[in-house]
């Protein structure tokens, strides 16, 4: 039956069930609306991370005497950081395209690569936040510093927590194969790795390019 | 192939991260993730080097930055995340966009609001005599 004979034959019932029951197959299926909430979740957690920017954004002159943006930030790190997080947000995806192609071998390696590059990423950072403190430049100096290092350090905190997620889906994927709920978690993990990289585009824009030219 | 959801004739929604139903085989799939880091690298290294030249207007450096940005974060939607225009796509750039207006209206409202109290602000300096 096509279409057209279909909407004839239920031209007197409700409008709007008939265009349902011919647009849509069913109730979306579990991947989609696992998928859609998880998104629903990122989108949520960049409103939080708006409010650190915008923080972050009005406290950038309040250095209180103490060292500003250009004189503390090291540009090369920062491009070195950007270099592993964009590197392992590429591997996260063939880790996908693997999973997506039932390739057990080649998931566990892009995801260990995935998992060293955030580790890279995480040592640089610590060692960043630790020259800073060790400058005298911690969080206590100054308000321009306390927002730098709430904005940055909730960055990392995410990073931290994605690659636990990481090892656990790695294993996971190890123990109990690709199956439908597995792969449901890879999606989620997947979205959330690639929006902490969305993220850190804004950080070193907004953070370390704009805040050093400050 | 599949991407862990059926193929049904019509299009249907896609959960965000999945590609398009048509789309082909690994050496495709793997193609769009390069062509994303590509042009990802390309935006980021322009990002560093606007930032540390001499041979831009200086005023227009801030604006540039925030401009490539801006499109370095369309290139990863698009290449990584899925995130696109196509019809299948519908509820999942809307709630984007509702997550976008949530987030211009936080950083933009505030950033204009502290400016206009630092503008009609007295200087610290005079408040300080005024409480003596």
């Amino acid at each position: 039956m096509t279409d057209a004979t279909l909407r004839a034959a239920y031209a007197d019932s409700d409008p709007h069930h008939v265009q349902g029951a011919l647009v849509h197959s069913g109730p979306a299926s579990k991947r989609i609306i696992t998928g859609y909430g998880f998104w629903i979740f990122i989108l949520s957690d960049m409103v939080m991370f708006s409010a650190f920017f915008a923080t972050y954004a009005v406290l950038l002159g309040q250095t209180a005497g103490g060292p500003s943006g250009r004189e503390l930030f090291d540009l090369r790190n920062v491009a070195i950081e950007t270099g592993f997080l964009l590197a392992s947000s590429f591997t996260c995806g063939l880790a996908m395209i693997a999973a997506d192609a039932r390739n057990k071998f080649w998931f566990q390696i892009a995801m260990a690569v995935t998992c060293v590059l955030g580790l890279a990423f995480l040592t640089i950072e610590a060692r960043e936040f630790a020259s800073l403190v060790a400058r005298g430049a911690g969080p206590t100096r100054s308000a321009f510093l306390s927002a730098f290092f709430t904005l940055v350090g909730c960055h990392g905190l995410h990073v931290s927590a994605g690659t636990l997620w990481l090892l656990t889906m790695m294993a996971q994927v190890f123990a109990k194969g690709f199956r439908a709920d597995i792969q449901r978690r890879l999606l989620c993990f997947a979205l959330f790795w690639h929006a902490l990289d969305i993220i850190w585009i804004a950080v070193f824009t907004v953070v370390y390019l704009l805040g050093s030219a400050v | 192939m599949t991407n862990g959801h059926e193929n049904i004739g019509h299009p249907v929604d896609i959960a965000p991260g999945d590609e398009h139903l048509e789309t082909g085989g690994i050496a495709e799939r793997v193609y769009g993730y390069l062509t994303g880091l590509g042009l990802a690298i390309l935006l980021t290294a322009t990002s560093f080097f606007v930032a540390g030249t001499n041979l831009v207007w200086e005023p227009s450096i801030p604006v540039a930055l925030v401009v490539l940005a801006i499109a370095q974060m369309g290139v990863h939607l698009v290449f990584f995340l899925h995130i696109t225009t196509g019809a299948d796509n519908a509820n999942n750039v809307l709630a984007l966009a509702f997550g976008m207006l949530i987030v211009i209206l936080v950083i933009g409202g505030s950033l204009w609001i502290m400016a206009n109290l630092n503008h009609n602000m007295m200087p610290m300096d005079q408040i300080m005599q005024m409480q003596r």
